[in-house]
């Protein structure tokens, strides 16, 4: 909006209202300030913040292409180091551009141990073309190239365990984390910032649009992920599990039936069968991270 | 049964690739490309076939290769920045004589250049993108029975020439919508069998081999690097990668005349337009509101292998008006091949030249 101004990334740009990925934008450059470089590869980021007047970047911005925003940071990485100079450097890339497209990019950068960020905000399809599924695509979600019918019941495939690759790696500081808990946004960018050497932070962006929700709902919804144990929150040093978010857990029914992309799951009738198949993928979450609250029996 | 229906572009070529028998798509979304993909990922399954989503461009191109040596024939289809991803695997194609079908649905570049934007910037990439001499197909459709009936035919003409075909669309005709004929069954030229005793890369007189398919009894060895006639990789000697790349150009290019595909309207005017893709349809209507004779039009449906012999049909043409959404890709091969006079009318920005536009130019050399 001409003339007001917001943070470092500027109020005015073109996303949807309630978009996921806009609020993941504000709140990584909200923690790592203005002494900062953005790296950002195709995608609904790139496009609904970028277009003049409503351009949102008020730090040094280059867009890469799809695949590769990790080798272009390489390159700023290398360059400032030489030069001895200290600003940070951000690569940002949707789902699409980090688990499919460019990962060969973000894995050479990562074994070569470049001082940078990478952030995936992680809307579970590509959204900017039009919901096609993705490597980030979570089980029985019906996209465009997944779509649910008589054939399937939406994408076959599990989503890639991400953090997990780069960890193996050996990245210093591997995180997740969804915007419905914007303080701890800002904390995890801050320390991978301050970790010298390359940290992925994996980011659930609930996408209104793509996921079919009203848009007031995107802070509910990435709580429900949470709390369903179908997101977990976590933070890995050197490999090993540090931190989790624990919770007193929900039927993932209760995330599944926020959403249209899962409609099928409820009608023309309720599938059981699909529904336990999820219901059993946060179950393994929940075991493999540990984030069960145990209550008390009174 | 011949049904009509009323159909975007890019829905049109899908369903043209399945009339086809294609079975196999493997993709990735790209603007303006991506309902090609869209489509076959809800019908090839009903169809029996194969749909994947790749994670890239390179791998999807990869993928239709792997699926017709299987047996299958494949496609994929994508837009510039895919299609720049996609020339080390053409080139492979080539050399490995894998037939299988591509589609550009071309947008405004370089680079990510107007995702939403036509253009006709890649007909050259198309021609010379990948390393090394070679030839290719391409034909280029103006309407969406043309996006149904080409796309079928590349299927055809890549069988039969053992290469890659390429459908050098828009985003205008991709993504506009009209009028579509399917018909009951479409012509289908399928892949010649390799005969017993013969080795897979040896030629028949048409300079084209049979398709040793893999599992069929062939002993095949595919390999990008210069091969013998088994197959075998020979890449030291002078005299068969001379063969072998001459023969794969040759191929395609010694059947210039079987593989073209034009229209031609008032083949005695003293200026032609030559056109292909979607400016033909601005020509057609300068043709309609001009009603000269003099005035004639040259309409590709196939820009690779370049039918030169079109152009001698118009033989008192003293002047070739070549409208394109490029800066003169094509107009520059029309100059190869004739002494009349060229007039580049190269257009970018992703608007189509306006009948107006197209007059006034005309009006110039009448």
């Amino acid at each position: 909006m001409a003339g007001q101004t917001c943070d470092l990334f500027d109020c005015g740009h073109r996303a949807c209202g309630g978009c996921g990925a806009a609020l993941v934008s504000r709140l990584i450059l909200d923690a790592a300030g203005e002494d900062t470089i953005v790296v950002s590869s195709t995608g609904c980021m790139e496009v609904f913040s970028t277009p003049y007047p409503e351009t949102a970047w008020k730090v040094p911005w280059i867009h890469s292409l799809f695949e590769n925003n990790s080798a272009v940071a390489s390159g700023i990485v290398a360059a400032l180091k030489k030069q001895g100079r200290k600003e940070k450097v951000i690569a940002i890339g949707g789902d699409g551009a980090t688990f499919d497209i460019g990962m060969i990019c973000i894995s050479g950068a990562f074994e070569r141990g470049h001082d940078f960020t990478y952030i995936c905000y992680d809307n579970e399809a590509y959204m900017n073309t039009g919901i096609q599924r993705s490597g980030a695509t979570p089980y029985d979600a019906s996209t465009t190239t997944s779509p649910a019918g008589k054939c399937a019941t939406g994408n076959p495939l599990p989503k890639k365990d991400m953090p997990k690759i780069l960890a193996a790696h050996g990245a210093p500081y591997v995180a997740t984390a969804t915007i419905a808990y914007p303080a701890d946004i800002r904390k995890k960018v801050k320390k991978a910032l301050d970790t010298p050497g390359p940290c992925y932070i994996q980011i659930h962006a609930p996408c209104c649009t793509g996921w079919g929700f009203e848009a007031e709902k995107t802070m509910e919804i990435g709580k429900l992920a949470v709390e369903t144990g179908l997101w977990v929150n976590y933070e890995m040093e050197q490999g090993e599990v540090t931190k989790v978010k624990k919770v007193v857990r929900k039927p993932v029914e209760e995330y599944l039936k926020t959403q249209k992309r899962f409609r099928h799951l409820f009608r023309p009738v309720r599938n059981d069968t699909e529904i336990a198949k999820i219901q059993a993928i946060a179950d393994r979450n929940a075991e493999k991270y540990g984030i069960d609250i145990k209550l008390k029996k009174d | 049964m011949t049904r009509t229906d009323f159909m975007q572009g890019n829905t049109a070529c899908a369903e043209g690739a399945l009339a086809a028998g294609c079975r196999f798509f493997g993709g990735y979304p790209i603007t303006p490309s991506t309902e090609v993909a869209e489509h076959m990922a809800r019908k090839l399954p009903k169809a029996g076939g194969v749909f994947i989503q790749m994670e890239d461009e390179i791998a999807s191109m990869a993928s239709i290769i792997g699926a017709s040596w299987a047996g299958k024939r494949s496609m994929t289809a994508t837009s510039g920045p895919g299609f720049s991803l996609m020339m080390e695997n053409i080139g492979y194609a080539v050399m490995t004589e894998t037939p299988c079908v591509v589609v550009n649905i071309q947008r405004g570049g370089p680079s990510t250049g107007q995702p939403t934007m036509s253009g006709q910037g890649d007909m050259m990439q198309c021609r010379f993108g990948s390393h090394g001499d070679y030839s290719v197909i391409a034909l280029a459709p103006a309407s969406v029975q043309e996006m149904f009936d080409l796309t079928a035919k590349a299927f055809n003409l890549s069988d039969r020439f053992r290469t890659p075909a390429f459908l050098m669309a828009d985003e205008i005709i991709g993504h506009m919508r009209e009028k579509l004929v399917i018909p009951d069954t479409v012509p289908m030229q399928g892949r010649k069998p390799l005969q017993q005793g013969v080795l897979p890369f040896h030629p028949d007189e048409d300079l084209v081999p049979g398709f040793p398919q893999f599992g069929k009894g062939y002993g095949v060895h595919v390999t990008g690097l210069t091969h013998d006639e088994r197959g075998y990789p020979c890449a030291t000697s002078p005299a068969l990668h001379e063969e072998l790349v001459k023969r794969l150009v040759n191929k395609i290019e010694s059947h210039r005349d079987e593989i073209a595909d034009y229209d031609v309207v008032n083949p005695d005017a003293e200026t032609v337009f030559i056109s292909y893709g979607v400016p033909a349809r601005s020509v057609q209507q300068v043709l309609h509101d001009q009603k000269n004779p003099d005035v004639g039009h040259l309409r590709l449906k196939l820009v690779w292998p370049f039918p030169d012999s079109a152009l001698r049909i118009f033989k008192n043409a003293k002047t070739f008006l070549v409208p394109e959404l490029n800066l003169g890709q094509i107009a520059r091969e029309v100059q190869r091949h004739t002494k009349n006079e060229v007039v580049m009318l190269p257009k970018l920005g992703g608007a189509l030249h306006s009948p107006a536009e197209l007059t006034t130019v005309l009006e110039g050399y009448l």
